[in-house]
C-alpha cells in the first residue's frame, strides 16, 4: 500500500461524526438516577461504621424510628429475618448487606433509614445508637498472613486466617532456569496503591416495588443491568421476569458501577416494606470509602536478559489486598484478573507469576477502575522493569524496547502464560511515538539541562492490552458467560432500532453502535436508534466494563445486521424476480450482478417485506434479527506512550510538559470518540501516577474520604496530549475493531513514573512508588522513601 | 424561611428550611435537574450555577442566600430558541462524554467568555480548574470553549 492508500484504509468507513447523545446533555436534559422522582418517593440513608474493626454489641434504632418523618428503619437483624443480611459477591465470597456480627471496615453499612425527604433521613441516622466492642484492625496487607494477625472473616466456616487465594500462571521451572542462566537480572519491589474510580456521579438507585403486579423496577447506576437483574433474582428469590433494571444516563462508571452494592439491596427491601418507591444516592464520602476500590497490589518483579539486552524472562510475586470482602468483578477463573498478561509486548522465553489474595479491614477491594482486569498492574510492572534493565545495561530505553518488541510476523503470538495476542505492529507504533516526540532532540535537551542542574525526564511505556471478555468456554461471572446480544428491529420504512446489552457511561454507544449498523445496512447513523440500559427492552448480556462493548456487543450488532442483510437479499430477489445469487451487496444496496443500476436498499426491501409481496421460504414477514456474540478470543490493542516531565528537586513537584500517545485499537469506528477515550485514560494515568491514592492510617481510617484528600487531576495537571494512531485490525473481530476504553489508563502510569525516575537518575534513583506527590518525590530524592499506601505515625 | 428568587428569568417564591442547599432547591423543589451534585466539598463543580453574575458551587450555598437574587442554570443557557455557542462548542468538539460535569463547565465557560471573549488555552484551563471532569481529560473542554470563542464569543 502507498502511504495514501494506507491512510484511507486506516481511516475506515465510519468517521468522526458528532455524538447523538450530546443534544440532551448540553441542554442539561440527561436523566441520571438522582434526577428521577416519583410520587410518594421516600429517601434512604445509610448508617456506616466509624471504625475499621469492631464487634457489634447492640444497635438501637428506637429514636430514629420515632422521628416524625421516618417511615422505616432497617438493621442487619431485619434483613437476617428475610435471609438478606448477606449477599454473594461477584467473586464467590459473601458480603454483609447490613452488618450483624462485626464491622470489618470503616464505612461499612449498619442500618438503613427511610424518610420522607433526604435531610430527614440524614437527621435520623444521628438518632441511632450503636455500641461497639473494639477489635484490633488489620491494615497492612503484608502482615495479613502473620499468625497473630487479627482475623477479619470469622464469619466464614473454616477460615482460620486472612488468606483468600493463591494463583499462579506460567511455567515456574522454565522461568527459574531462564533466570539462572541469564547474564543480567533486575528486580524491584513496587506498590500499585489502592485507588478509586470516583465517577463524578456517585452510585444510587430508585427502587419501586409493586405489590399488586409483583414487579420490581430499579433505576440504578449499573454498568451491567442484565447481570444485576439475574443477581437480584438469585439474592431475593423474586422471579427474574418480574424484575426490570433501568440504567439511565450514568455520570461515568470506570468499573465503580459494576457490583451490586448493599445500598441498592436496602432500597429494594425498603420499597417492599413501605410499598413506596425508595431512592438512595450515596454521598461522595460514602462512594470513596465503601464502594469498590482498585489496585492495591504489592508486587515484586524481576526481569532476566542477556548482556546485550535481549529480554529472556519475567517473574512476579504479588500480594493482593482485597479488603474485608472479596468483591472483585472479574471472570471467575481468574482471581488475579488478567494480571498474567504481564508478559507485556516482548518475545520472552518464559514467565511465571504468583498472586496471593488476602483480607484486610478495608473496603472491599477489586479490579474496578478502567484496568482491563488487572492489566494495569501488569503493564506497570513490566514497563518499570524494562526501564530498570535499560538503566542497568546502559541501553537507551527506546532502543531496548525496539529490540525486544514482538515483530508483526510473530502474530498471532502465544505468550509465555498462554494468551494468544491476535495482531500487532509494535515497532511501527513505537517509531511513530518517537517521531512525534522528537525523541533524539528530547534526549539532547535533557543532557543540556542536566549539565545545568535541571531535572527533566523522558519516560516510555509500551503496552499490550487484552480486552473484550470473553470466550464463553473460559470466561464467566457467577456462571454467566461473558457474551453479549444485539436485537435489530427494522421498521417498514427502513428505520432501525438496535437494542444492545451493553450500557454507555459516557462512551457514546448511541453514536458508535448506530454507525456500525448504518454501515452494515447502507443507512445513515440517524436512521438507527440505539436502545440500551433497560432490561425490558434489550437482549441479555454482561454489560460495559473491561473495554468489552465494541469487541463483544459491537460484534453482536454487526452479526445481527448481517442477518438482516442476508434476509433482505431473499426479499430483494423476490422483489426483482431473480435468484438471490444474482444479487451482490454493493455500496449499501443489494444490486443485480452485472447491472448495478438495478437493486434495492434496506428501506425498500423492508417495506416490501411488510407488504403483500409473496415472500420466499425462510422469510416470515419482516427483517428483524438477533444475535449473541461469543468472542473467539480477546482483542489485543496496544500502544506506545512517551511522557516528558520536569521535576523540581527542591519541592519534589512534577510537571508533565508533554504526553505523546500512539494507540492502535484496530479499526476505529468513531475516531473522535476514540481520541476522547484516550484523553480520559491519560488523565486517569496521570492522576494515579501523581496524586490519586487511598491511604489508611494505623487505625484503619480511610484518609481518602473526600475530594479534598483524594486528589483528582484538574485541567492544570493534565497536559494537552499529542496523539497518534496506527491501525492493525483484529483478525477475528467481524469489523476488525478492538477495545479502546482503558488503553490509556493501563498504559500511561508507567510512562509517567519512568519519566520521573529518569529525571531523578542523577540522584541515583531507580524506582519511586506512586503517587509521585511532591512529598513522596522529595523523600525519594533524599533517599528516604516511605510506603505510599499507609500513613503510619 | 420565605425566599424570592429569579431562576432563569422566572420568579419563584418558596418557603424553605434555612439549611436547604441551593443545589437541592434547584433540583428537588424546582425540578431543574440539569445542575448536578457531585462531592459535597466544593471540589468538583458539577453544581456550578450563576448567582447574579458569578459562578458559584451551589452545593455550598444555602438556598436562603439566593433570596432576592438571580440564578442562572444550564436550563437558562441560550436564548430559549437557539443554543449558546458554548453548548454548540461542547457538542462540536466532543467536550463531554458522560455529561455530568458539563452543565457546570458550560456555565463557567460562559462566564469566562463574557469577560475574556478571546481567551488562551491556558486561561480556559485556569477558569475551569476548580471543576472536575472524569471523562475528557479536559483537552476537548478547552477546545470547546475556544471553539465557542471563535464562533459566537460573548453573548
Amino acid at each position: 500500500m502507498t502511504g495514501q492508500e494506507r491512510e484511507a484504509h486506516e481511516a475506515g468507513p465510519y468517521g468522526p461524526i458528532p455524538r447523538k447523545e450530546d443534544a440532551r446533555f448540553v441542554r442539561g436534559q440527561g436523566t441520571f438516577v438522582d434526577d428521577i422522582s416519583m410520587p410518594g418517593m421516600l429517601h434512604g440513608a445509610i448508617l456506616r461504621s466509624p471504625v475499621a474493626h469492631a464487634r457489634i454489641v447492640s444497635v438501637d434504632v428506637t429514636a430514629a424510628a420515632a422521628h416524625p418523618k421516618v417511615e422505616a428503619v432497617l438493621t442487619g437483624a431485619d434483613l437476617a429475618e428475610r435471609g438478606l443480611a448477606w449477599m454473594p459477591t461477584l467473586s464467590g465470597d459473601v458480603q454483609a448487606v447490613l452488618a450483624t456480627d462485626k464491622v470489618r471496615f470503616q464505612g461499612q453499612e449498619l442500618a438503613f433509614v427511610v424518610a420522607r425527604d433526604r435531610y430527614a433521613a440524614r437527621d435520623a441516622l444521628e438518632l441511632i445508637a450503636v455500641e461497639y466492642e473494639m477489635l484490633p484492625p488489620l491494615v497492612d496487607a503484608r502482615t495479613a498472613l502473620a499468625e497473630d494477625a487479627p482475623l477479619v472473616r470469622d464469619d466464614l466456616a473454616g477460615q482460620a486466617g486472612n488468606h483468600i487465594f493463591d494463583w499462579t500462571a506460567g511455567d515456574k521451572a522454565a522461568t527459574d532456569a531462564v533466570f539462572s542462566a541469564a547474564d543480567v537480572t533486575v528486580g524491584c519491589d513496587m506498590i500499585y496503591p489502592r485507588s478509586h474510580p470516583a465517577p463524578l456521579e456517585t452510585c444510587g438507585i430508585v427502587a419501586a416495588s409493586d405489590a399488586v403486579t409483583g414487579r420490581l423496577t430499579l433505576w440504578s447506576t449499573s454498568q451491567a443491568p442484565h447481570a444485576h437483574r439475574t443477581l437480584y433474582s438469585l439474592i431475593t428469590g423474586l422471579p427474574e421476569h418480574k424484575i426490570r433494571i433501568v440504567s439511565p444516563d450514568l455520570g461515568g462508571g470506570f468499573g465503580n458501577k459494576v457490583p451490586v452494592y448493599p445500598g441498592y439491596l436496602c432500597a429494594v427491601v425498603a420499597s417492599m416494606v413501605t410499598g413506596r418507591p425508595v431512592k438512595w444516592v450515596e454521598d461522595r464520602s460514602e462512594n470513596l470509602m465503601s464502594t469498590t476500590f482498585a489496585r492495591d497490589y504489592h508486587m515484586h518483579g524481576e526481569i532476566a536478559a542477556t548482556a546485550d539486552g535481549r529480554i529472556l524472562g519475567l517473574r512476579a510475586r504479588v500480594l493482593a489486598d482485597h479488603g474485608a470482602f472479596n468483591a472483585t468483578a472479574q471472570p471467575a477463573r481468574y482471581p488475579a484478573g488478567f494480571f498474567h498478561i504481564f508478559t507485556g509486548s516482548y518475545d520472552l522465553q518464559a514467565a511465571f507469576c504468583e498472586v496471593t489474595g488476602v483480607y484486610t479491614n478495608k473496603a472491599p477491594g477489586g479490579v474496578a477502575y478502567s484496568c482491563s482486569f488487572r492489566i494495569t498492574e501488569a503493564v506497570y510492572l513490566v514497563e518499570r522493569l524494562v526501564d530498570m534493565l535499560a538503566s542497568k545495561l546502559g541501553i537507551d530505553p527506546a532502543q531496548l524496547r525496539m529490540r525486544n518488541l514482538l515483530r508483526p510476523e510473530q502474530f498471532p503470538y502465544t505468550c509465555a502464560t498462554g494468551w494468544q495476542y491476535d495482531s500487532g505492529d509494535y515497532q511501527r507504533a513505537l517509531t511513530l511515538a518517537l517521531d512525534i516526540a522528537g525523541y533524539d532532540e528530547l534526549r539532547r535537551e535533557q543532557a543540556e539541562r542536566r549539565a545545568r542542574g535541571e531535572y527533566m525526564g523522558v519516560g516510555i511505556s509500551f503496552f499490550t492490552e487484552g480486552v473484550g471478555a470473553g470466550p464463553r468456554g473460559h470466561m464467566d461471572i457467577l456462571g454467566l458467560a461473558m457474551t453479549d446480544g444485539a436485537d435489530l428491529r427494522v421498521h417498514p420504512t427502513g428505520k432501525v432500532v438496535l437494542g444492545i446489552s451493553v450500557q454507555t457511561q459516557g462512551q457514546g454507544h448511541e453514536t458508535t453502535f448506530a454507525q456500525i449498523v448504518a454501515h452494515e445496512l447502507g443507512l445513515t447513523p440517524d436512521d438507527v436508534e440505539v436502545v440500551h440500559g433497560d432490561t425490558d427492552r434489550t437482549p441479555f448480556g454482561l454489560g460495559t466494563y473491561g473495554s468489552r462493548s465494541t469487541p463483544v456487543s459491537g460484534a453482536a450488532a454487526v452479526m445481527a445486521a448481517r442477518k438482516v442483510r442476508d434476509r433482505a437479499r431473499l426479499v430483494a430477489a423476490a422483489m426483482l424476480e431473480l435468484s438471490p445469487d444474482d444479487l451482490e451487496w454493493l455500496d449499501g444496496q443489494w444490486r443485480v450482478r452485472g447491472d448495478p443500476d438495478r437493486g434495492a436498499g434496506i428501506a425498500e426491501i423492508a417495506m416490501a417485506a411488510h407488504s403483500s409481496l409473496e415472500l420466499p421460504a425462510g422469510v416470515d414477514g419482516h427483517l428483524d434479527a438477533s444475535a449473541v456474540y461469543n468472542p473467539p478470543n480477546l482483542t489485543f490493542p496496544f500502544g506506545a506512550y512517551i511522557c516528558v516531565t520536569d521535576v523540581d528537586p527542591a519541592t519534589g513537584e512534577v510537571k508533565i510538559r508533554r504526553f505523546i500517545a500512539v494507540d492502535d485499537c484496530g479499526v476505529r469506528i468513531n475516531p473522535m470518540i476514540v481520541e476522547g477515550q484516550v484523553h480520559r485514560g491519560l488523565a486517569d494515568g496521570i492522576g494515579m501516577a501523581l496524586m490519586q491514592a487511598i491511604v489508611f492510617d494505623e487505625a484503619g481510617n480511610c484518609l481518602g474520604g473526600s475530594f479534598m484528600d483524594y486528589l483528582l487531576p484538574t485541567a492544570l495537571e493534565c497536559p494537552s496530549p499529542e496523539l497518534g494512531a496506527t491501525v492493525t485490525p483484529s483478525p477475528h473481530h467481524p469489523i476488525g475493531a478492538k477495545g479502546i476504553g482503558e488503553s490509556a489508563t493501563v498504559g500511561s502510569p508507567p510512562a509517567v513514573v519512568n519519566s520521573v525516575v529518569d529525571a531523578l537518575a542523577p540522584f541515583g534513583v531507580t524506582h519511586a512508588d506512586m503517587p509521585l506527590t511532591p512529598a513522596n518525590v522529595w523523600r525519594t530524592i533524599q533517599g528516604r522513601p516511605v510506603r505510599p499506601d499507609l500513613a503510619l505515625s | 424561611m420565605k425566599i424570592t428568587m429569579t431562576v432563569n428569568g422566572a420568579e419563584y417564591v418558596r418557603d424553605v428550611e434555612p439549611r436547604l442547599l441551593l443545589i437541592h432547591l434547584l433540583r428537588d423543589e424546582l425540578g431543574l435537574t440539569g445542575s448536578h451534585w457531585g462531592c459535597d466539598t466544593s471540589n468538583c463543580g458539577a453544581c456550578v450555577v450563576w448567582l447574579d453574575e458569578t459562578p458559584v458551587k451551589s452545593c455550598t450555598v444555602l438556598a436562603v442566600m439566593a433570596d432576592g437574587r438571580r440564578v442562572l442554570t444550564v436550563e437558562g443557557l441560550g436564548n430559549g430558541t437557539s443554543l449558546d455557542p458554548v453548548q454548540l462548542g461542547f457538542a462540536q468538539c466532543h467536550g463531554l462524554q458522560c455529561g455530568f460535569c458539563t452543565p457546570g463547565m458550560m456555565l463557567t465557560a460562559r462566564w469566562l467568555l463574557n469577560r475574556h471573549p478571546d481567551p488562551s488555552a491556558t486561561e480556559v484551563r485556569e477558569a475551569i480548574s476548580g471543576q472536575i471532569c472524569r471523562c475528557t481529560g479536559y483537552e476537548n473542554i478547552v477546545r470547546a470553549v475556544l471553539w465557542a470563542a471563535k464562533n459566537g464569543g460573548s453573548e
